[in-house]
This record gives structure tokens, sequence and C-alpha cells, in this order.
């Protein structure tokens, strides 16, 4: 039992206390504010991180299920300094306003990149096996889960196909 | 030192226009949008404060009667609970916006169901929030608290009444008439940062992170709840997660933190839960509309009556302003508008973005496509041709009036196909498939104004003002009006906000942000040239700056020798307000489909004209724009607060079961952003933009359904199962 969580690489003692969500453990524990709490219940999408490459709400799973788990969060995608290329993206398309909901918009979109890149199917696809082509509506609907209320959607999406377009066509 | 400038007349030098950096008006993107797209901006409840207690809000589980006891014993002893705060000065309401005062207090009385009534504290927010689902409340409940709005004697809300010449001789002559009623359901703001307060005390001062809209009413209004002096209070709100109205006024955790760390000695962190900011902040009212429209054989109105059924708590006085814009739309002598409130024990309804027009235009712009039809011409045609002159009730020009060129424009920019309108031309497998457009209003509101700013020796600026940006752009356009004026690039403009340290802005809301405090930028900026000039030996006119430099090469840090140069520009509006009937308006256009079989819509495209003034950032106005309309399809087919008729308690009070628009559900959007100066606006002739979106477009929606399958609702939204039942066979 390793008895820690990674996160961003680094290795964190888990929390005493069984009732702590991953998102309150990301937030309150260890001080990386960046994965926002929009509900608390699995309907917004804000909490979005990656666990072990698959994208989660960290608010609908406890700190104490994630034992020996490697967590990327908005913090480990990118800085200031060096962002990501969905970051720039973000910023140059104005993927978001008041910018609450952006990390969870910026997390779900990395790993739904490798989705659609493992050609993972959606409701929005052809059919269920073979090569999935990218689209406007197939990214809608992988996003549908990350609530934007500042309605930053058109942007968000017009972000995402950029750096989409410059990986496969 | 301040200058003072209050704007009597209308400011049609466009000074703006002639300054040299080159930068207003452009799309750069924001300069605060690195910290967010990488999580490091920090909203209200993420400061690291040491030593930070948790509290979570107990909500009462009756509607109206009395807290007989609250068992504090029946908590204390679980592990880490701290205290139970029961404080008569809790707040049990969010104040209404620019209230100035602390809303309702004292938990003891309960006027609602879910209505604050006690703060749990304790070491972690787990053990806060299981106190908190433990603790024994006793009440005395006083039956029979009306809750149907339809079903109590309501109140005339006497300023808004208009009767003018005779709206039902009007009527009855009129060539063609229309005379519908309207619904619409209350709505969520359901900003994604929910409501969230850090209080920490030092001795007698008061130090609060909260995620607030209008810091200074909210200071006004925390200093009275607490009864004590707002020089004493500093509150900061640097990155606010979205208002929407939301957070005009203070609500209930911030009192609640306040006071609970003043009770423990240590700071305290209040968040509320995403079910209580539905309960227990502001809904947007329900609202029944009827419309009456009178036209000549022309379409041109004759008879123009709107009037509207609103709800909202005893004692408090706001009432969603329905018809905002109804007063000076459209023409017709014989006018007929009244606004009634229902007093009901549901939450409080204050204002949700774009209070008033949200509704009130889906509901007029509904009726108008139905007039439209009944004449046989075009519905834009039939807007154009009802463009009043001046304010129809008022004896007032109008500042500026774009609605004819967003109408011209917006249809050229969509392809609309002119003309008389039949429903159901097209039809592809299941899906019916049409357009509908509508006009956008919104009035323009305005607001005193404060901000400092210092022009560095070093030759970067610092603009200073406890102004919030809620993820309107406030921190890029004021940056970039500083840099214009300066002449400077934006980035050598650092721009800090959401502090009661720097000089009092007006707060966002209303549409009134940008506007407000960019024109005490303005003013700043101007008497910082003037003294600039002076030193050059010109004339403020003749100075040009730009990089930095003077036209004839002198640097700034040069001018400034070594010394800062600090002014704080106070903007006030003055009469000018009743000179003139401003507004920002607007048209929509949308492409709908839907199914024959289930009743679903699909909005496949939509698009915005709007005219608001000068534009500050062309990327942030757009995407004020976007949100606009997002929000616009949520009105038209989704958003619905649903509340119990026995108790009258929101039902729906989460984001799984209130339906706000997600990313399949709108599509790519079409914003035309038409461009005007309003001198009679503000001094940098801008308007708002933040609402204007929103304004009508529903009805857009509405009319698209009816042009694809023949379905006319009246009611909003208009869900699977309303179009189903009114598709013809
Ligand atoms: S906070 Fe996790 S989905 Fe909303
Ligand atoms: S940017 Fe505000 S909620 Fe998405």
């Amino acid at each position: 039992m390793a008895d820690t969580i990674t996160v961003n690489g680094t290795a964190y003692p888990m929390p005493d206390d069984p009732r702590v969500s991953l998102l309150d453990f990301l937030r309150q524990h260890i001080g990386l504010t960046g994965t926002k709490k929009g509900c608390d219940h699995g309907q917004c999408g804000a909490c979005t991180v990656i666990v072990n490459g698959i994208r989660i709400n960290s608010c609908l799973t406890l700190a104490a299920m994630h034992d020996g788990d490697s967590v990327t969060t908005i913090e480990g995608l990118g800085t200031p300094e060096e962002p990501s290329a969905l970051q720039r993206a973000f910023l140059e398309h104005d993927g978001f306003q008041c910018g609450y909901c952006t990390p969870g918009q910026i997390c779900s979109a990395t790993a739904m990149l490798e989705e659609l890149a493992a050609d993972w199917p959606s409701d929005a696809s052809e059919s269920l096996e073979g090569r999935i082509a990218i689209s406007g509506e197939e990214i809608r609907e992988r996003m549908s889960g990350n609530l934007c209320r500042c309605g930053a959607y058109a942007n968000i999406v017009a972000a995402i196909e950029e750096v989409a377009g410059g990986g496969r066509s | 030192m301040t200058v003072h400038f209050k704007q009597d007349e209308p400011d049609n030098s466009n000074r703006l226009d002639g300054m040299k950096q080159g930068v207003l008006g452009k799309p750069l993107p924001r300069i605060e949008g690195l910290a967010k797209v990488t999580g490091t901006a920090p909203y209200a409840a993420e400061y690291h404060i040491d030593d930070c207690a948790e509290g979570v809000l107990v909500t009462s589980t009756i509607t109206r009667g009395e807290v007989t006891s609250v068992d504090r014993a029946s908590v204390l002893s679980m592990p880490g609970v701290i205290a139970v705060v029961d404080d008569e000065k809790l707040c049990t309401r969010a104040a209404q916006g620019t209230a100035n005062e602390a809303p309702m207090q004292g938990p003891g009385q309960v006027c609602y169901w879910g209505q604050p009534i006690a703060l749990v504290v304790a070491e972690t927010f787990e053990q806060a929030r299981d106190a908190a689902k433990h603790l024994k409340v006793e009440y005395r409940e006083e039956n029979g608290a009306a809750l149907d709005p339809n079903a109590v004697e309501p109140e005339e809300q006497e300023d808004e009444t208009v009767h003018q010449g005779d709206l039902a001789h009007a009527m009855a002559k009129a060539a063609h008439s229309v005379d519908v009623t309207y619904t619409t359901k209350g709505h969520a703001s359901a900003a994604m940062e929910p409501h969230a307060a850090i209080a920490q005390w030092d001795g007698d001062k008061l130090t609060v992170h909260a995620s607030l809209q209008m810091l200074n009413y909210n200071i006004t209004e925390l200093a009275d709840a607490l009864d004590m002096e707002e020089e004493n209070i500093r509150l900061i709100s640097r990155f606010v997660g979205g208002g929407f109205g939301s957070k005009l006024g203070i609500s209930e955790e911030v009192v609640a933190a306040a006071l609970a760390a003043k009770q423990i000695g240590r700071p305290v962190r209040v968040v509320q839960s995403r079910q209580q900011v539905f309960q227990t902040v502001m809904r947007r009212s329900e609202t029944t509309q009827r419309l009456r429209l009178a036209a000549d054989s022309d379409g041109k109105l004759t008879g123009f009556g709107h009037e509207a059924l609103v709800s909202n708590l005893p004692g408090e006085s706001f009432a969603e302003p329905v018809l905002q814009s109804s007063h000076f739309l459209y023409g017709g002598e014989n006018r007929e508008l009244m606004l009634k409130v229902a007093r009901i024990h549901r939450m409080t309804a204050g204002s949700v973005r774009a209070p008033g027009e949200a509704v009130g235009m889906p509901a007029l712009e509904g009726a108008m496509d139905v007039l439209a039809e009944k004449v046989g011409i075009d519905p834009v045609e039939l807007r154009l041709r009802n463009i009043p002159e001046q304010d129809p009730e008022e004896d007032l020009p109008f500042s500026s009036h774009k609605l004819a060129d967003c109408l011209k424009q917006g249809a050229e920019a969509f392809g609309w196909d002119n003309g008389p309108r039949k429903p159901r031309q097209r039809r592809e497998g299941e899906w019916w498939i049409g357009t509908g457009m509508a006009s956008a209003a919104r009035v323009h509101n305005i607001a005193e104004a404060k901000a400092r700013v210092t022009l560095k020796a070093d030759g970067t600026a610092l603009v200073e003002t406890d102004m919030t940006d809620i993820g309107t752009g406030t921190y890029t356009i004021l940056a970039q009006i500083a840099g214009e004026m300066l002449g400077l690039d934006p980035e050598q403009v650092l721009v800090e906000l959401g502090d009661t340290r720097h000089p009092r802005g007006p707060g966002s809301g209303g549409s009134w942000g940008a506007a407000s405090i960019g024109s005490a930028v303005y003013v700043a900026c101007k008497v910082i040239r003037e003294e600039l000039a002076k030193k050059v030996g010109i004339s403020e006119e003749e100075l040009e700056l730009s990089e930095g430099k003077t036209a004839t090469g002198e640097s700034l840090t040069d001018l400034l020798e070594g010394n800062d140069l600090a002014r704080e520009g106070h903007y006030e509006p003055g009469d000018i307000e009743d000179d003139y009937t401003a507004s920002g308006f607007g048209a929509f256009f949308a492409e709908v489909r839907v199914n024959h079989y289930t009743g679903e819509t699909r909005v496949e495209r939509m698009l915005g004209a709007f005219g608001f003034g000068r534009v500050l950032n062309a990327k942030t106005a757009r995407s004020q724009c976007i949100g606009g309309i997002t929000w616009s399809i949520g009105v038209a087919l989704t958003e619905a607060l649903e509340f119990d008729p026995r108790d009258g308690h929101l039902v729906n009070c989460d984001l799984a079961e209130y339906h706000v628009p997600v990313h399949r559900d709108v599509p790519d959007l079409e914003v035309v952003l038409v461009e005007e100066r309003d001198g009679a606006a503000s001094p940098i002739q801008a308007k708002g933009i933040g609402e204007l979106g929103m304004c009508g477009g529903a009805a857009a929606i509405a009319n698209a359904i009816y042009n694809a399958c023949g379905a006319r609702l009246y009611d909003y939204p208009m869900t699977p199962d309303r179009v189903l039942a009114a598709m013809p066979d």
C-alpha cells in the first residue's frame, strides 16, 4: 500500500477523514485551488481532473479511493509561464469569461482529445466502430458535462477545434 | 487629487478616437486570462488563511413561522464542532442590487422554505456539514402562507402604469390586432462559483474575501448588518466566478462568516452549497404577461398594451421590471402598461441577468411575430415600420438608436429571406426546419464611479478601483482605455480591482460597469494628459502620445522626472439622464429544427446584431454577446424553476434538474457589432452589453419554432411536451 496520492508528480499522504472528496483534498488539503467546486454533486464539471489518464469529476469520488493513483490538475497541465496548447487556445479564443468553469473545461478537453484519438465513440459519432472524425458536434457532445454559465461555449469549441485540428485531421 | 466630472451634456468630441496608441476597441485577449486558464486566479473561498474554521448554513424546513428552539447540544458534542451561530443579526435573505442597506435579518422568523436560520462551525468542512445536518431545530409553523401568485390580490406598481389614449377603442378599430397572454417560468442566475466568504477579524477591523459584484454597495450593506463603521471593513473580490445579478447585494454567507469569526475568535469560511445558492439567493420571478397590439392595415401600431404579473416575498421592494423596454421600443399612441406584484412565500425574487427585458422582450417579440403574420408582412419590416421617432411616452429624444441598422445588418448577415412567411416549408426526415427573428432592447444604465490612475515614474501605469470583473472584461478594457489615453501598450498598465481600499467604482450590474468605470478612468487620464501637456508646453488637445512617447519624441519617463503622477477620476452622470431615453438595441435571428414526433427543438444557428455605443474590446464585447445569446437559448427552451405547490419550496434546486444550456445545446453563434458613438450615454460614448444579448433572443427561437413546425406557443420555456401539445397534425 502506497498510502499516497500523486498529484502533478508529487506524492501526498492520504487524508485521515474518509469523507474527504478528492476535490476537497485537492483544494483544502494540498492547496491546489485551480480545480473548482461548482456543485459538489457531479452536475457541472468544474471539478474535472485527470486520474490515471481518464477525466473524472473529482467531487464524486473520495480521496480515500485513490491510494496510489496519479492525478493531473489544471496546475499540472501548464503554468502562466508555460501554458499548454489548450490553455493558450482558450486565451486566444476567449474561451471563458469569469474563468470559474475554465480549469474543468481545459482538463476535460485535454483528456477528451485523447478519447477522440483512441476512437472512443460518442452519441454524436456516425458509428460505434472505426475511426472517429473530429467535428464540432463530437466536441460539443463530449464536453456537455462541463457547464459554462457565462455562455462561452462557442469560443470554447473554437479553442478546442484549433488544438484538435493541429493534432489530427 | 480628485477630479470630478459631472456629465450634463452629450460629449460628442469622441476624444478617444483621436488618440494615437490605437488599442481601444481592439480584440485583445484578457490581461487576467493566463491566471484563469492556468487555475492561478484566486476566487473568494480559495485564499489560504491560517487557522480558518469552516461554517455550513442550516436552512428552514417550514415555509412560514417561528424558530422556537435551536438545540446546540445536539451538535456541539460532535467531533470538531466549534459553535452554532444563530445571532439575530444573521441575514435571512440576500440584499437586492444597490440596496445599500442590510437585507432582512433575524433567523428566528421564517418567511420561506429553505431560509437560513443558523450556521454550524467546525474544524473541517466535513465535520461542519455533518453537524449542520444533525442540528435539531423546532418551529411553530404558521399555516396558510400564500404560495400561488395567481391566487392573491396583487399590488400595482404605480410608477410603471401608463394610461395614454384609449387602447380598447384602438383595438376595436384596428385593421389587425393581437391580444395574447404569455407566461414565463422563474430563472436562476446559477453562476458557476457558489457564494462564498472568508471573514477575519483583527481587533475591530474586519476583512472579508467574498464573491460580490458591487463592493461599493456591499460594504455599506455589511456595515449596516453588523452595525459597524464602513471604515473598519475591507472587502476583497478580485475574481468573481460569475454573478448575473446573484451577487449584486451581500448574501447570507457574508454576514454569517463575519458573525461566526467574531464569536469564535478565528477566521471562518462559509461556502453555500449549490442547493443553498439556488434556494437562498435570488430567483427571477415567473411572469404572466398580456400583450395587446393594435395596427393599421400597413402594420403601423396604433395601440400598445403590456400588462404583467410578477411575484416576490412580503417586504421586498424589487419587482421584475418586465415593461422596462416596452415603454419606448415601439410606437402606438394608445397605450396601457401595468405591472403588478403578488406577495407570496417563495424564496426572494431579485435581479437575474437582464431583469425585466429577459422575460418582457420574449413575450413582446412573440406577439409582434403573431402580428406580422396577421398583417401579412415580413417580421423585420414590421419592426422597421414601428420604430418611433422619439420616446412614445415621454417627450424625449433617443440618445442614439441603432435598431434599424441592427435589423438590416443582422438580416443580411444571417441570410434572412424577406417577405411574408408561412410555417412548415421545410422538412428533413423527422425534423421541421424554420427561422425566426426578434428585436433586442435593454435600457442604458450608468452610475457614479471613481478610479485612481497613476502614471509611474518608470513609464508604466496603475489603475485602481474597487470595481469588479465578473467575467465582463473590466480588467482588460480599463487597461485599454488607460493605454489609449496615455500612449501605453496595455501590457504596461496594471489594473487592480475588487478591493474596497481603492476608490469606489460603480460595481458590476445592470450592464453599467464598463461605461461608468471606463468614464472615471478616462476622466483621470485626461487630467494626467493635461499635466503632461503643460510640461511639454502645449495644450492637452495637441498632445499626442504613443508607445510611451510624445509626437516629438520626449518619453514619459523624461517628462515625469522621477515622480509618479496620480489622479483620481470621479465620474458622475448629470441631468443628461432626464434629457434622453437611452438604450442599447439589436436584432436576433435564429434557425431551429423541431422534431415532429418528440417536439424537441434544436437551435441550428443563431446571430445577434447589437448597437451599444463604442466597442471597448471587440473580443470581450463579442463574448458578452454570445453569453447573452446562450442564455436566450435557455430561456426559450429549458430553464424553469419549479416550486412545490404545497410549501413553496424550490424543487429543482441543482444543476441536474435546472437546465442551463450545455455545450451541445449551443451552436456556433454569430455576432455583428454595430459600432456607434453615443455621446449622451457616457463621455466615452459607450453603453453596456452584458445583458442586451439575452433581451429578446428567446422570441427569435420561439418564432422559429412556429415557422418550422406551425406550433405557436405562448409559454416559455418551450419544452418538448409543450411543443408537441401545440404541434398541428
Ligand atoms: S463540482 Fe464536481 S461536477 Fe460540479
Ligand atoms: S467562464 Fe464563467 S462559467 Fe464558464
